[in-house]
């Protein structure tokens, strides 16, 4: 199937040293990517290109086919929520959101017609007539996706537009997000250094590293088999160990696995903290002490002290750690591992 | 009376104390202009004037030149305005969003004119003004009031273009604006308060420069700041109080009508540098 959006071999550099290089991305037609890494990671400079407030160095962008890099912003097919400042408060919400529509020259009743299903579609009808001013930051935030939809992008693009807000209304406004690109089929690409929230509402995500990609993969596979030790590091929590291969397999300790990686010598092994079994029995894994449980909603959080290896922290169902207090002596299984070329 | 004051407290008291005392120190002056004004008999030791009259009203208004040096006034208070709105705003949509060489140096430059002595600054543009032919004509007097301004003009619009954040306009870029669109719809309209702010200051110092209007269009170009030296040295003070009037009242009545917009916030930013 052919590509919604392309982006091919895209470089741009700063003076300064940051920039991307090398960026070559897909997006299909109704799909949700994620471009996901820390700040100055280049991930905004990869969607400012799209937009076209960026001249990139080299590389090509293609949109439905069409190459839209000789196109300004006004005359590209996308649209972008920023961070912040999206709206113009001097204007009306009606005003904000036929403004687009006026210099596509759409008649008033179709506009007016439109701009009261995309308010409904956002969750604020009736709010026509007031001020951005007196609005909250997340109602700004659906004007500007109101704004966008409205005129109905090939691609619309998401600055971390939800960065500003506090914690529970992220939330909901991810779901929101979600439901409506997945009713209109929109084609979107969405920045953020969140990876929870890339992980829950992507269908592919992009991790970017130092204006390179390190892997492009499903939430799924990049949390179950992230592709880089940055990416291990990056999604979700993981606990780091030194580890050997040996004819046997890898080895952590007095703890044998199968080498399924190909590498050799010594390496970093990574273990998510629900793929750790703690015992309290002496039995053949490592040994150590408890340190600290924590109670954390429907899971608790157990940190160990092992010998040789550091702390590690383990998630368990909250009805298995009420046999287990602090001080005590455990003895600790992996059940499922991955291993890294040691840095 | 006593109870009263108890009940207050000597802090509020001393406050209030305080608070007459500066209200007295602004308003004491301007309100012996207005009792001098419209005086008719007033001796030594009377608190207030013994008779009231509009005498030296009709003396003034009725004295050749006054009536055409307040109509003078306003038209070249007008032009100044807005030859300075064309040539600050878009430099200052410059100083704000371009980043270019010395651009902090050109903005602080403004200032040089009001760091010298001005008489001193007036005279070495006189002579200037004397050798291409400028001095006694409107476009030397409206050049020497541009000078005055150039400061306030630039400053404050720059500091209200910068507060437009630069992503309010890319969305209108986004959403189809071309640029000169964005400017008229997004920029402009969003930096307006500051614009209007600095243009009420240009037309009232404009309004109230004597010096350099004295020195460079002195005989054809007599303000209402020009006339009004001769009013105070001929004539007694009843008329020059009358006339003080006159030049007060647009000040006040346009700061009345732009206080909307004229607020320390607008006019601190525009003195930061940064």
């Amino acid at each position: 199937m052919k590509a919604h959006l392309s982006i091919q071999k895209l470089t741009k550099r700063y003076k300064t040293g940051d920039g991307v290089t090398d960026i070559s991305l897909d997006v299909k037609k109704g799909e949700m990517i994620t471009l996901l890494g820390p700040s100055g990671c280049g991930k905004t400079t990869v969607l400012r290109s799209v937009g076209g407030f960026l001249d990139p160095d080299s590389g090509d962008i293609m949109i439905e086919g069409k190459s839209v890099l000789s196109a300004p912003p006004e005359k590209r097919p996308t649209s972008m929520v920023f961070q912040g400042y999206n709206l113009w408060p001097h204007m009306t919400v009606y005003e904000n959101l036929a403004f687009g529509l006026k210099i596509r020259k759409i008649r008033k009743a179709e506009r007016d017609k439109a701009i009261s299903e995309v308010l409904e579609l956002v969750r604020l009808p009736g709010s026509e007539k007031k001020y951005p001013g007196q609005l909250s930051g997340g109602q700004q935030q659906r004007i500007a996706v109101a704004r966008s939809l409205l005129l109905k992008p090939a691609v619309l693009l998401l600055d971390e537009p939800f960065s500003a807000l506090d914690a529970k209304l992220r939330h909901e406004m991810r779901e929101e997000l979600r439901e409506i690109q997945a009713e209109l089929g929109l084609t979107m690409v969405f920045v953020t250094h969140d990876q929870e929230e890339a992980l829950s509402i992507s269908d592919r995500i992009v991790v970017m590293n130092h204006g390179q990609i390190e892997q492009i993969a499903t939430p799924q596979e990049i949390y179950d088999e992230p592709k880089s030790l940055y990416v291990a590091q990056f999604i979700g929590k993981m606990n780091f160990m030194k580890g050997v291969i040996t004819e046997e397999g890898i080895q952590v300790g007095s703890l044998h696995f199968p080498n399924a990686t190909g590498l050799s010598g010594e390496v970093t092994v990574a273990v998510r903290p629900e793929d750790i079994i703690l015992e309290s029995s002496a039995g053949s894994g490592l040994h150590g002490i408890i340190k600290q449980i924590m109670v954390l909603g429907h899971y608790a959080e157990v940190s160990a002290d092992i010998r040789n290896h550091g702390v590690i922290r383990a998630f368990m169902a909250r009805d298995k750690v009420k046999e287990l207090q602090q001080g005590q002596e455990i003895s600790v299984q992996f059940s499922k591992i991955l291993a890294y070329p040691q840095v | 009376m006593r109870w009263y004051l108890k009940a207050v407290g000597p802090k509020k008291i001393i406050e209030f104390l305080l608070l007459a005392a500066f209200v007295i120190f602004f308003m004491g002056p301007l309100l012996n202009l207005a009792l001098l004004a419209f005086t008719g008999n007033w001796s030594y030791p009377d608190p207030l004037p013994r008779e009231w009259s509009l005498k030296w009203w009709s003396f003034v208004l009725s004295r050749d030149g006054i009536a055409e040096s307040i109509g003078l006034s306003f038209g070249i208070a007008a032009i100044v305005t807005a030859v300075s709105i064309l040539l600050c705003v878009p430099a200052a949509y410059a100083f704000a969003r371009i980043r270019f060489p010395l651009s902090r140096f050109f903005l602080f430059s403004f200032l040089l004119t009001h760091a010298f002595p001005k008489m001193g600054l007036y005279v070495s543009i006189a002579v200037l003004f004397y050798k291409i032919g400028l001095m006694n004509t409107l476009l030397g007097v409206v050049l020497i009031h541009i000078i005055n301004v150039l400061m306030y003009m630039t400053w404050i619009p720059t500091a209200s273009f910068r507060n437009v954040h630069t992503a309010q306009e890319e969305s209108a870029r986004d959403v189809g604006a071309s640029p000169f669109r964005v400017f008229r719809s997004i920029t402009l309209p969003l930096a307006m308060p500051g614009i209007i702010v600095a243009s009420i200051f240009t037309f009232l110092s404009s309004l109230d420069e004597a010096q350099g209007t004295y020195l460079v269009g002195v005989p054809n170009f007599r303000t209402m700041p020009v006339v009004m030296y001769g009013i105070i040295t001929d004539y007694p003070a009843y008329a020059g109080a009358v006339f003080s009037i006159i030049l007060t009242a647009p000040t006040l009545i346009l700061l009345l009508a732009a206080q909307k917009f004229v607020s320390a916030d607008v006019l601190s930013s525009g003195f930061q540098m940064k």
